[in-house]
Formats: structure tokens, sequence, C-alpha cells
């Protein structure tokens, strides 16, 4: 006679600190095994879309800040290219070397977050302190830069707020000796660590017709073994000027596209950023840097759609003006509201285990999935 | 590589009326107009024609585009007519490295337009989000819910133009 079995639904969240933040995820299981995943979201969610129709556009930049709360020079960033490529503004190149600074800076903290986060994940804890004291450093740069550890407002429409600190190109280049042996420190701690490459290696593997049809990008599209990186592919301010690789995942402990390819896509390129960060501080020409920042915003009719290329992906700003100093519409393609849609189809068959170490090396922030 | 004006005179030549006009007074992008009903086709093809294969969907935003008109009848009162939602579609081909921008209208009263999720499985939350903030219907879409908002939201469309919060949700005052 066989036992009578059925489907058990195992919610997962919104308090779980492997969800990095308020998401649930209801597991619909066989055994221990994943039939389906149903991402429900919008916990976090603070109506950036609405609030930024009753802004002027200059007043929308603090609120991207609140985005994407671990790479906000990025979402500022992207959005005041967005908004000068609407308005036909042009920025001297003093603010366009700050800010690829800034951005390669605010990759490489972004990244020790993974990282270190997902470290923590899977049960390596000191690693995640390791990250955390180097990413502090960063954030002291930016801090001496802006005033703010995390939400900066620095990047304005048509320039930067404040000129660099006299300081601060000194204590980037000390930054920048200091981190590259760290990384070779991470590698040996972590990357190739015995425990985490069998947790890791050979689980949750994204094929790259799938990856492309799901709209991934960043990291995870890398490591599934396209080269495709927007900084490259369809550049945007200075980016190509410097010398930089862009890295792929190469299946070298598993299968490509598998989670530690993912993960370690996100180990190189820190080192790449450093490369970009070593050569613009190098060639940063003189000049004001708020010359350029108009009295008020107010871009033509028509719409706009403008992409960087974050620590996480494809982020994407379509702006809509109706030649008023408000914008008619903003919406947010974020990176990790798309690349977050995938998990149902990487989780299946897998075990609750897995889910996690899935989960992590996606690396989503909530705040951005919601807006 | 293909531009605009090219995919415009190919995709005219097979679709004929679904395919209604190119946008090219624009600052920066011009694009084409098609028709709600037919997007699925074009985009099907845009999709598998050798030439085109745009395999990325960058990006799906609904718009209200708060563009109605007032108009008096025979007898001298007043109607509001001609308000539109619309849907812009910004597709990409990671090959063949060409952009194009597509867009779709309807009318805020039956706000009806094909999904394109069959095509592009990232389509699947961006048009649950257009739905959900906008309130456009993609037809044939399998799972069409609310996104960011409760589920059990009564009050409407929060990103049109003329939403109003509600007084209570569940028992809770709403203005704070």
């Amino acid at each position: 006679m066989a036992l009578k079995t059925e489907e058990m639904i195992l919610n997962m969240g919104p308090q779980h600190p492997s969800t990095h933040g308020v998401l649930r995820l209801e597991l619909q299981l066989e055994g221990e095994l994943i039939v389906n995943i149903i991402p429900h979201i919008g916990y976090l969610h603070r109506c950036f879309e609405k609030h930024a129709e009753a802004m002027t556009y200059p007043q929308v930049i603090p609120y991207t800040d609140r985005m994407d709360y671990l790479a906000s020079m990025y979402n500022e960033f992207g959005y005041a290219l967005a908004v000068e490529k609407l308005a036909g503004i042009e920025v001297p190149e003093r603010v366009e070397y700050i800010r690829v600074i800034m951005g390669e800076l605010q990759r490489i903290a972004s990244h020790l977050v993974a990282i270190g986060t997902y470290g923590a994940d899977i049960g390596a804890f000191t690693p995640f302190l390791f990250c955390f004291r180097d990413r502090e450093k960063i954030l002291s740069l930016f801090e001496m830069t802006c005033g703010a550890r995390l939400l900066y407002n620095y990047i304005w429409i048509g320039g930067v707020s404040h000129d660099l600190h006299p300081d601060f190109l000194r204590l980037t280049k000390e930054f920048i000796d200091y981190f590259r042996p760290k990384i070779k420190e991470l590698n040996d701690l972590l990357s190739y660590n015995k425990i985490f490459i069998e947790r890791t290696a050979n689980v949750g593997i994204l094929p790259l017709d799938v990856a492309i049809n799901y709209g991934i990008t960043g990291p995870m599209l890398r490591a599934s073994g396209m080269k495709w990186d927007l900084r490259k592919d369809d550049p945007y301010s200075v980016y190509d000027k410097f010398d930089y690789d862009i890295p792929v995942g190469d299946g070298r402990m598993g299968t490509v596209g598998d989670s530690w390819d993912r993960y370690f896509v996100r180990v190189l390129e820190m080192e790449e950023s450093l490369k970009i960060i070593e050569q613009a501080i190098a060639n940063i020409p003189e000049g004001d840097v708020t010359s350029a920042i108009p009295k008020r915003v107010k871009p033509p009719v028509g719409q706009v759609y403008s992409r960087v290329e974050n620590p996480r992906g494809e982020l994407g700003y379509f702006i809509m003006s109706n030649g008023t100093p408000n914008p008619l519409r903003i919406k947010v393609r974020g990176p990790s509201f798309v690349n977050l849609a995938v998990i149902n189809e990487l989780c299946k068959n897998l075990l609750v285990a897995d889910v996690i170490t899935i989960l992590g090396s996606i690396d989503i922030v909530l705040g951005e999935v919601d807006r | 590589m293909k531009s605009t004006e090219e995919i415009f005179n190919l995709l005219k030549d097979k679709f004929g009326d679904a395919v209604i006009e190119l946008k090219v007074d624009q600052p920066v992008e011009s694009y084409i107009v098609i028709n709600p009903l037919e997007i699925d086709k074009v985009c099907k093809f845009l999709f598998d024609n050798e030439e085109l294969k745009f395999d990325n969907l960058m990006n799906l935003s609904g718009v209200d585009d708060d563009n109605e008109k007032k108009e008096k009848d025979e007898n001298g009162n007043e109607k509001i007519i001609g308000r539109t939602l619309s849907v812009y579609y910004h597709l990409e081909s990671t090959s063949l490295r060409h952009k194009l921008t597509l867009k779709v209208s309807t009318l805020i009263e039956n706000p009806e337009v094909c999904s394109v999720y069959e095509i592009w499985k990232c389509a699947d939350w961006h048009e649950r989000e257009a739905y959900d903030l906008i309130g456009i219907k993609f037809l044939n879409h399998p799972d069409l819910r609310r996104i960011l908002m409760p589920y059990d939201w009564e009050a409407g469309y929060p990103l049109r133009k003329d939403y109003k919060n509600p007084e209570f949700y569940q028992g809770m005052k709403v203005p704070y």
C-alpha cells in the first residue's frame, strides 16, 4: 500500500536573515525538494515613482539614493545621466572622472557586502567581518567627500555637489594599495575554501539563453558566460578611456553559471574596479565641478531610456517629460527586480538549503526590488 | 544593425495597419506606435526574424499620459474624452547591437494590451507592475496579480494622475 503524500507549503520570510530584507518566498515542497517558489514582494514599497512625479528633477536625487541603498552613488549617477541626456546638458570632464571614481568605489563597497553576507549565509562568518572592515574605509572616503556614509545626494544634474577633498586622491591611492592584498586574503579564506565550494559549485545553474530571456544582467549574466557589460557594450560617461577587463564565469569549480561563478565574478570585478580607479586618479583633469549645474531643469517634451551598469546589473531610468519642471513619469528598471524573477527557474528540484545559496548569489537589495 | 526607420518599413510591409506610425520629432529617441491588440505578433516577429533578433526586453513601462480633452456634446454638456494609457517597450538585440522603442496606447475606459510574456519571460513582473500601478490589463498574461501593492488593495491604481488615497485600508487609517 502506497503512503499518501501531499505538497507542503513553507513560508520563508518576510523576516528571515537570508532574504536580505523583507521578502517572502512561498516554497511548495515535495518532501525536501522544491516544486515551486512564489516570491511575494512589495513589503518595502515606498512609492518612489509616485513621489518623483510631485518633485522637480533635482529634488528626485535623494529619493534615488534610497532605492538600492548599497549602491546609492550609482543610482544618482544613472539618474543624472538620464536627465542630462533628455535635457541636453554637457558636464565638465572633471565631473565625469569624479563620477567614475565614486561609482567604482561604490561597486567595490557593494560587492564587499554581497560577498560578505553570502559567506555569512553559508556559514562562514569571518569573511563577513573582513569585508565590512574594508567597506568602512570606502565609506569613510565618501564621508570625507560629501558628509554622508550611505545616502549621499552627491552627484547632481550637471555636476557634483562639492569638489573633492584635498586629501581624497592620496587616501584613495592608499586604499588601493591596502585593498589589493586583501582580495587575495579573501580568496584564500573563502573563494577556494573546500566547504564553500561544496555548497555553491554546481548549485543553481543558470543557462545563458534562459538568462537573456529573463532579462538578467550584471554579474549574474556574466557568470553564465556572456561578456556583456554596459560600461563596454553601451559606453557612457568616460568609461571608454580606461583599460580593464570584463570577467566572466568559466565553470572553474563546477558548471558555467553556477552559484560559485556568480560569487567569483564579483571578486574579480573588484580588482577591475581598482584598475579603473587607479587610471582615473592618474588622469583626472582640473576644473570647476559646479559650473554646469543648471538653475532650473526643464527638459523638452519627450522621453528617454538611459541605462548604466550598476553593481547588480542594468539600472535603467525611463523618464517622460511634459515640458514642466516636474517629470510626468519616472520608471526605474532595477536590476534586483528583474534578477529576482528568475529564482523559481533556478531552484526547481533542489533542496531548501540551496534556496539560501541561490538567493544569496543573486544579490538582491529589497529597497530596489520594491522601490 | 538596423535603424528605427528601416525596422519601421519592414514592419509596415509585414503588418500593414497594425503598425500605426513612426515618431521621429523626439529629443532623444524616435519610436514606433503599434496597435495594442497586435503587439504580441509584432514582437514575435521582431524576436524571430534573423535580421532583427531582438532577444532582450530591457524595460517595459506603463504610463498614464494625462492627455484628456474636454469636449461639449450637442446638449452643451462637458465630456472628458481621449485620455490614454500607454506602454513603452525598450528592446535590444545582444547579438546585432541595435535598439528599438515601441509604444502602444489604449483608451483608459478599456485599457487592454496583449501580453508579450510568451516571448520574453522578463515581461512577467514588468507587466504585473504596470497592471498594479497604472491598471493596464495584459491579455493572455498567465498570472496578472498585483505585485507591489497589497493583493487586496481596492482603491485603484496609484500611478494614475487622478488617484486618491482611500481613507481606510483594512480598518487602518491611511493618511497619517
